[in-house]
């Protein structure tokens, strides 16, 4: 390989709020009728002003702390100009200079750190509608809808003007696709786990923008080893971790190319094309954007104390990570078992469940994980205990009968007081062998036939 | 002083201006630009000076996560010149991408 | 009687007697802005058919027994500065931007004074988006102090002041941002409160800069403008830089004693550049104050020259953004139809801000803000009250100043001030030049000072008679 890919990364994230980030607005937008979702403030009507969701500014500095991100004790929002038509106030209200986290970190497979530079919170924007035919390009974040005449337009819808966006920005540690993928795939797991956001991809919860550039092996070895490329390349709104992966690829191979033609790649903006693959140029930065950032003043600062922090640190769950090596450790599982196992917290707390319940017939947690892993029982229609049942269930039915003959033998033998005992009518003493006899074939064969053989084999002897 | 670049400045604020607009707001703002020039003889006192964005003194005002009801599609479409099946409506926007 | 020369406790007080009903007032201004509207150019937007509904409201109220401790301003005419959301009232800010816009909600300031049973009359001219001093601006065309007609009413909310000079209405809610309230009711010899920054709901007022604008109260005497910052003022939760301090009972103090008050007289504002009668009048009101009892101090406010320039940058900056939204997309025209004016602070603000200019003209004039701030934090050390003029000059001719831009923002030199240090300031008459044009002057106070303030300048008020005055129409 010549060339290696220099990439980073940002994510906006949609909270799952009630309402909206800075009016009363439900921030439920997803197949509502357009436009009812929408006051003034969000709407940018004149006069309109901002207060901020004290939930939402929670979660966001939530998100950085499980990102091992230091959490700034004053902060403020600012705002951030320019014009589009789904920004209805021509700013957005974001942070700049003091976002609310910065300076985290993710940890790969590989125990590669991906450095977060920031987590900030701020706004969505309106959703855009394109009318079919205008171009090739789709443009992924947005719906396309076809109509009969040829007249070129686009639809605003400001239901989701307006919604809690959290942006997570990485170093440009990555070095190719697939690192991009994990790490992606981790901080979706993150978020969920939280319980801040859906971060489902068919909505739009989470949108990604990696920024690629290629620097010459060559390079790398001589004394400018850690300099950047001087460009790079962003590409916009991207919506499934699939395409992520296909544009980067796409991109650092065109970037090659380029640069095995002697030509340097230009610092643009780009699309991803996903029906043809590729990536299209949206604009240059013939003039670097001018966002004339300032502090926003119809919002005060915003400071957080200490003991706040204690406080929000302890809302936040067990984390995958943790949970996993806690599983390792715990349970005795294999680390691949108990990365499928902390997957969702829902199937997390199931084995949990499961293995508690299990115990009680000494049913061991690795079988429990098994069952789970290999699918063979559908458990997911099941309550923890059910998917014990299950397991006793197919252990007793597979307890080859010769072994069950013989171990109530032994038992019999072993326990010559307890006989006697029920001979002379104890009945508890019963339900004492055939205790005895179910720790033996480890909770094997059910107890009514194991009692039965019992009751057999002591008429046998008398 | 730098000359004032008015074309970029326009374009940044989204204004179209005439040439004769653009002749006039150029020679008002460089008289202006150069009055509030003054404030660089206060350069000294400015040390260590913070900048005031907030006269309040006020901090942490937050709104609870709770909804509000919005308005209707009726009222928020009321003012608007362009609408289609209940959406604002403009020109095309990919064709300057 | 003649109705339209009463103030809101005559009329309280007529209503309570049944002496006349709240549709025969409305209608008394109705008349009155029929007849005086085509001279002054003073309302935007009569809501002729709203005015009489509520009034007939009221009336009924009044009739089923609903009291004025319940309503405070039950039955009482008011109009207010054309930047009050009013739903679905034409709501224009001055600028032929939102010449059809109608709000589909409310200010919370209209809010409050319609819950307190009060009837708007109309919305009244300004310079477009607040943006001058002498109302010359607005895209309606100028208002003409009621005065001289030849003259300016200043500006921005000239129109509150000339309708309240010439008895179109009884109250005004103005908005000064860097003098708007307090210029016009010098030009006009009105009453107007410029409150400290927070103390009014800003919600729903068509931001000028959000970071100085503030709501006030404009009347024809001192105890009107008391009675309805009573029903104005207070936290919102819809503006998160309203204050949640509780609201005082603005009326009732306004007989204390001032003896031993310390006013302070800033030097920086008696030198070069203040009109000799317009200093005149100020000496001879501070006799006033002596002869009640109150102590004169000289204090120095050292960064005055620099109000203007740290205003200009930080009003600008704000104003670019706050305009951004006028895409005519949602609501209003496109922004071709921004004046001059709005475009040049547009400009200017867009460039302050920019990259590579935000640290030397943005961020300095923030810091410049904070120099001033401190000024008046130590000058109340030393006084309780500042007392100052409103403008270095009398008002001038329509026309006079509109082409010379520098000369127009330096009229602001005494009031853009008190907007930086977000302080309030109570402006009212002290006397009229040999012209025969109204002079007026500004008590100024520590943040949250509105009581004090109106207490002294209702002393001066109970010892002069600026305020029975009236322009010949």
């Amino acid at each position: 390989m010549k060339y290696q890919p220099v990439i980073g990364l940002e994510v906006h994230v949609e909270l799952k709020t009630k309402s909206k980030m800075f009016c009363g607005c439900s921030a439920d937008y997803f197949g509502t009728e357009p436009n009812t979702h929408v006051c003034p403030v969000c709407l940018g009507l004149p006069g309109a002003l901002p207060v901020p969701n004290r939930q939402a500014i929670d979660w966001c500095r939530m998100i950085g702390l499980a990102l091992n991100c230091q959490l700034a004790s004053f902060s403020k929002f600012d705002r951030k100009n320019y014009f589009y038509p789904d920004l209805p106030k021509g700013y957005q209200i974001s942070q700049y200079d003091i976002p609310f986290c910065d300076k985290g970190e993710i940890i790969l497979s590989s125990d590669k750190k991906i450095g977060i530079t920031r987590v900030h919170m701020e706004e969505d924007t309106a959703k855009l509608m394109h009318q079919l035919g205008i171009s090739n390009f789709h443009f992924p974040k947005e719906t396309t809808f076809p109509i009969s005449n040829k007249e070129k337009y686009s639809l605003i819808d400001f239901n989701r003007s307006g919604v809690p966006l959290v942006e997570i920005v990485t170093e440009p540690d990555f070095e190719n696709s697939q690192e991009v993928v994990e790490y992606l795939k981790k901080l979706q797991q993150i978020v969920r786990y939280l319980d801040v956001s859906n971060a489902d991809m068919e909505k739009g919860d989470m949108r990604l923008e990696p920024n690629i550039s290629v620097r010459e092996i060559s390079n790398l070895k001589s004394q400018i080893s850690n300099e950047l490329p001087k460009y790079k390349v962003e590409v916009k709104n991207i919506n499934s971790f699939r395409f992520v992966e296909k544009a980067i690829n796409y991109e650092i191979q065109r970037q090659g190319e380029l640069l095995d033609k002697g030509k340097t790649p230009i610092q643009e903006t780009r699309g991803y094309d996903e029906v043809h693959n590729r990536t299209v140029s949206q604009r240059t930065k013939e003039e670097a954007q001018d966002y004339r950032y300032f502090p926003e003043p119809d919002i005060p600062p915003i400071r957080i104390s200490e003991s706040q922090i204690s406080n929000l640190k302890s809302q936040i769950p067990e984390l995958p990570t943790e949970k996993k090596n806690r599983f390792i450790k715990d349970y005795g599982l294999r680390e691949d078992q108990a990365f499928q196992l902390v997957e969702t917290r829902k199937i997390a707390d199931f084995f949990e469940e499961a293995v508690k319940i299990g115990k009680k017939f000494g049913i061991e947690a690795t079988a429990i994980a098994n069952i789970m892993i290999n699918k063979r029982v559908d458990w997911s229609r099941m309550l923890p205990a059910e998917l014990v049942e299950a397991i006793v269930k197919s252990k007793r039915e597979d307890l080859p009968a010769m072994e069950l003959e013989n171990i109530i033998s032994e038992i019999i033998k072993k326990e010559g007081s307890a006989v006697t005992n029920y001979k002379r009518g104890k009945s508890g003493s019963m339900e004492f062998l055939v205790g005895k006899v179910m720790a033996q074939t480890k909770g094997k064969g059910n107890p009514n036939q194991i009692r039965q053989k019992i009751i057999e084999k002591l008429g046998e002897k008398s | 002083m730098a000359k004032f670049d008015i074309r970029h400045t326009a374009k940044l604020a989204n204004l179209g201006l005439s040439s004769e607009e653009e002749e006039k707001i150029s020679r008002e703002l460089e008289e202006i630009l150069s009055y509030v020039n003054k404030l660089n003889e206060v350069d000294p006192d400015l040390i260590g000076v913070e900048p005031t964005s907030h006269i309040t003194g006020l901090e942490n005002v937050t709104r609870p996560d709770e909804t509000s009801p919005s308005l209707t599609q009726t009222e928020v479409l009321q003012n608007s010149k362009n609408t289609h099946n209940g959406m604002f409506k403009v020109p095309a926007i990919l064709e300057d991408l | 009687m003649d109705l339209i020369k009463l103030t809101i406790s005559e009329a309280k007080k007529g209503l309570k007697k049944k002496e006349f009903s709240a549709r025969e007032l409305t209608e008394n201004y109705l008349e009155r802005i029929k007849k005086l509207n085509p001279q002054l150019n003073a309302f935007i937007t009569v809501c002729e058919k709203e005015a009489l509904e509520s009034a007939d409201h009221a009336d009924k109220l009044i009739l089923q027994g609903e009291t004025w401790e319940a309503q405070p301003l039950l039955g009482i005419p008011f109009s207010m500065k054309d930047v009050y959301s009013t739903k679905n009232i034409r709501t224009t800010a001055g600028s032929k931007i939102l010449e059809n816009y109608l709000p589909p909600y409310n200010a919370s300031v209209y809010q409050k004074l319609i819950d307190s049973g009060a009837i708007l009359l109309g919305k009244t001219n300004c310079d477009a988006w607040g943006h001058g001093s002498s109302t010359e601006n607005s895209d309606f065309g100028p208002t003409k102090n009621p005065w001289n007609l030849d003259y300016v009413p200043g500006g921005s909310s000239g129109g509150s002041a000339a309708v309240l000079a010439a008895d179109m209405t009884i109250f005004e809610i103005g908005e000064d941002t860097g003098g708007s309230i307090r210029l016009p009711s010098a030009f006009c010899a009105t009453v107007g409160l410029k409150v400290t920054y927070g103390r009014v709901s800003r919600y729903g007022a068509i931001s000028y800069a959000s970071s100085l604008d503030s709501m006030g109260p404009m009347g024809k005497n001192v105890s009107d403008v008391a009675e309805i910052l009573s029903v104005i003022a207070g936290s919102d939760s819809h503006d998160a830089t309203s204050s949640p301090r509780p609201v005082e009972d603005y009326s009732s103090s306004l007989n204390q004693d001032i003896k031993g008050l310390k006013i302070g007289i800033p030097s920086e504002f008696f030198s070069k550049g203040l009109n000799s009668e317009i200093k005149d009048a100020i000496n001879k009101a501070l006799q006033i104050f002596k002869e009640k009892g109150a102590e004169i101090v000289d204090i120095s406010l050292p960064h005055t020259e620099d109000g203007i320039a740290t205003y200009y940058l930080i009003a600008s900056s704000e104003t670019s953004s706050n305009l951004a939204r006028y895409d005519g997309i949602r609501f209003g025209n496109d922004r071709e139809y921004f004046g001059q004016e709005a475009k040049k602070r547009i400009m200017l603000g867009t460039y302050a801000l920019s990259s590579g200019y935000y640290d030397q003209y943005y961020l300095k004039a923030q810091k410049v803000r904070s120099l001033i701030k401190n000024d008046f934090e130590k000058a109340f050390n030393k006084c309780e009250v500042i007392l100052a003029p409103v403008s270095p000059i009398p008002p001038f001719k329509l026309g006079e100043k509109i082409a010379d831009p520098l000369q127009m923002y330096l009229v602001d030199v005494y009031t853009v001030l008190i907007n930086l240090a977000g302080i309030p300031s109570l402006a009212l008459p002290c006397g009229f030049s040999k012209a025969g044009l109204p002079i007026g002057m500004q008590i100024i106070g520590p943040q949250f000072s509105e009581k004090s303030l109106l207490n002294v300048g209702y002393q001066y008020e109970q010892a002069t008679d600026w305020q029975k005055m009236k322009p010949e129409l």
